[in-house]
């Protein structure tokens, strides 16, 4: 038996069917992810990436090829499968330790150790004392590590991230980072990370599959040989970076990061309307 | 002001106006109120009509006294209310069983969709007529009427709250494997129920409209409606009047008390508007 988190995706394609036309989201997709390994996966978006993760935590089907957790193709959901979603999509009409508690609701604990599970991942994402807020009581940050102690309170051997954190502040992302970072080396789970932020991406990841569009393909995975915790003002950080904006562009890096400003002063006269 | 008017000035940099008189904001709705009842008084003192339609306010007050103490009010107002309520109660409850399964089934959409939609056209008082063949004019066919005037809005409300729920909670739903049954109370029905309440709020100010109407147009019986018809018939404008402003400070009652429900049973909604509406 293979090690409990082993994930094989063994040419894995997907089309949906747009007025009788098959338009091909997915273009065979091979990757294998060992228990334990961060994942990155970038690419512009359109790609696919999205559609990967709602393949592999079974919200979509109908695709060809094979996607095997131990060995047994994947069907269906699972709670050995958790996945967070860019938006937290927690229930409004539930507390903090409620929304958490959902996650259990199909669970074999009994009452008494789902409350225990609940509490230490309200621990484990440092949200103690707002047990009881409700979700427009959160700022942004907080909800999604709501979302993501949700995700973890069964346990599963896989976590999905889908842009987690793509629609937050700078400064709280960076923060959230750091935190996932932790949660993944505390619990030494599989973690899967969909995103477009390619610094996030070396950040976290043990290995970043870089991917390209029309149709989704996986175009380079590159291994991050950085131990961690990260520093990102490394010179050997940056040059990572850099190798994956490579891929990521098919251009030198430097374009992608300052898109070509046309720098054309207006004319005097083209300003006075607005006085 | 005759300098030329800068564009550049904001309207906060014009010279500050001092409020010059404040109301608390809680007393405002009370001004128009009192200013007509002034008025009103005044045109009966002051003699700036004989007309028999316009009685003192003082006689409007005896009469309230009157039917107070006599007991003719509450009398009136019990046969009201509880056929309200009966009514309301029965409408509101098929209401929500027959909005659910419209909202849950497509194929009890697609059967009984259409006519209901049909039905919903007719106005509510052209039902009177054929109420009253089939449950004569006594109580059974009032409160057939008003079980009408509230089914409607909560069926409708009903209908789309559960329709309205975000396929994004439902996802969160299968992720975590959740039977249908655990989908309708823990996705389903909750998500629905701000709009729920919203059409059992309207389903309870329409029963009270109708009850009057009920009482106008079946006329038998006791009831708030058949005071303001005997005032009326024996020309006593002052119980009129004071029938008029009970319906009145009843339907505000009613409103009252189904707002403070709703917020205190949706008080997760906070002040914010609802992220998956």
């Amino acid at each position: 038996m293979a090690h409990a988190g082993t994930l094989t995706l063994q040419n894995v394609s997907k089309q949906y069917e747009v007025k009788g036309a098959a338009l091909p989201v997915l273009q065979d997709i091979s990757l294998s992810i060992t228990p334990g390994e961060f994942v990155s996966i970038v690419g512009a978006s359109g790609c696919g990436k999205s559609t990967l993760l709602r393949l592999i935590i079974g919200l979509e089907e109908g695709y060809q090829g094979q996607i095997l957790l131990d060995g047994q193709r994947i069907k269906g959901t699972s709670l050995n499968r958790g996945i967070v979603f860019q938006e937290h999509r927690l229930f409004p009409w539930l507390n903090v330790r409620d929304n958490i508690g959902l996650g259990l609701l199909n669970s074999d604990l009994t009452e008494g150790q789902k409350r225990m599970a609940v509490n230490e991942h309200i621990e484990l994402v440092g949200l103690n004392g707002f047990e009881t807020a409700y979700p427009h009581q959160l700022s942004g940050g907080m909800s999604q590590r709501v979302a993501i102690a949700r995700a973890l309170v069964n346990r599963p051997d896989i976590l999905l991230l889908d842009e987690p954190f793509g629609a937050l502040d700078a400064l709280t992302r960076a923060h959230l980072q750091q935190e996932l970072h932790r949660i993944w080396q505390q619990e030494g789970i599989t973690m899967i990370l969909v995103t477009h932020d390619v610094e996030e991406a070396v950040y976290l990841g043990d290995k970043v599959v870089v991917m390209e569009p029309r149709p989704g393909r996986i175009r380079q995975v590159l291994p991050v040989p950085l131990p961690h915790p990260r520093d990102r003002a490394s010179y050997a950080f940056t040059q990572v970076k850099e190798s994956v904006l490579r891929e990521f562009s098919g251009h030198p890096a430097a374009e992608l990061i300052e898109p070509p400003l046309r720098q054309e002063a207006p004319a005097a006269s083209q300003w006075q309307f607005a006085v | 002001m005759s300098e030329p008017v800068s564009i550049a000035a904001s309207p906060a940099a014009a010279p500050g106006r001092k409020p010059s008189f404040s109301l608390p904001a809680a007393l405002r709705g009370w001004v128009l109120p009192l200013l007509l009842l002034l008025l009103w008084w005044l045109a009966v003192s002051l003699g700036w009509s004989k007309s028999p339609l316009l009685v003192p306010v003082s006689q409007v007050w005896h009469t309230a006294v009157e039917q107070t103490v006599s007991g003719e009010l509450w009398r009136a107002l019990r046969s009201s209310l509880w056929r309200d309520l009966l009514g309301f109660a029965i409408g509101a409850s098929a209401g929500l069983i027959f909005g659910t399964v419209l909202g849950l089934s497509r194929l009890f959409e697609s059967l009984l969709g259409p006519s209901f939609h049909t039905l919903k056209q007719i106005s509510l008082f052209a039902w009177i007529p054929l109420l009253s063949v089939w449950f004569g004019l006594g109580d059974a066919a009032k409160v057939a009427f008003l079980s009408l005037a509230a089914f409607f809005p909560v069926v409708l409300n009903t209908f789309e709250g559960i329709r309205s729920v975000a396929p994004e909670l439902i996802e969160v739903g299968r992720v975590f494997e959740f039977s249908r049954w655990q989908m309708l109370r823990r996705v389903v029905l909750p998500s629905a129920l701000p709009s729920v309440f919203a059409g059992i709020h309207l389903g309870l100010i329409y029963a009270w409209l109708a009850t009057l109407g009920a009482e106008y147009l079946l006329v038998s019986g006791q009831g708030i409606g058949n005071t303001l018809i005997d005032g009326r018939e024996h020309f006593k404008m002052d119980l009129v009047l004071f029938g008029v402003i009970v319906v009145g400070l009843v339907g505000f009652a009613l409103n009252w008390l189904a707002s403070q429900l709703e917020h205190r049973l949706l008080a997760w909604r906070g002040r914010s508007v609802a992220q998956y509406e």
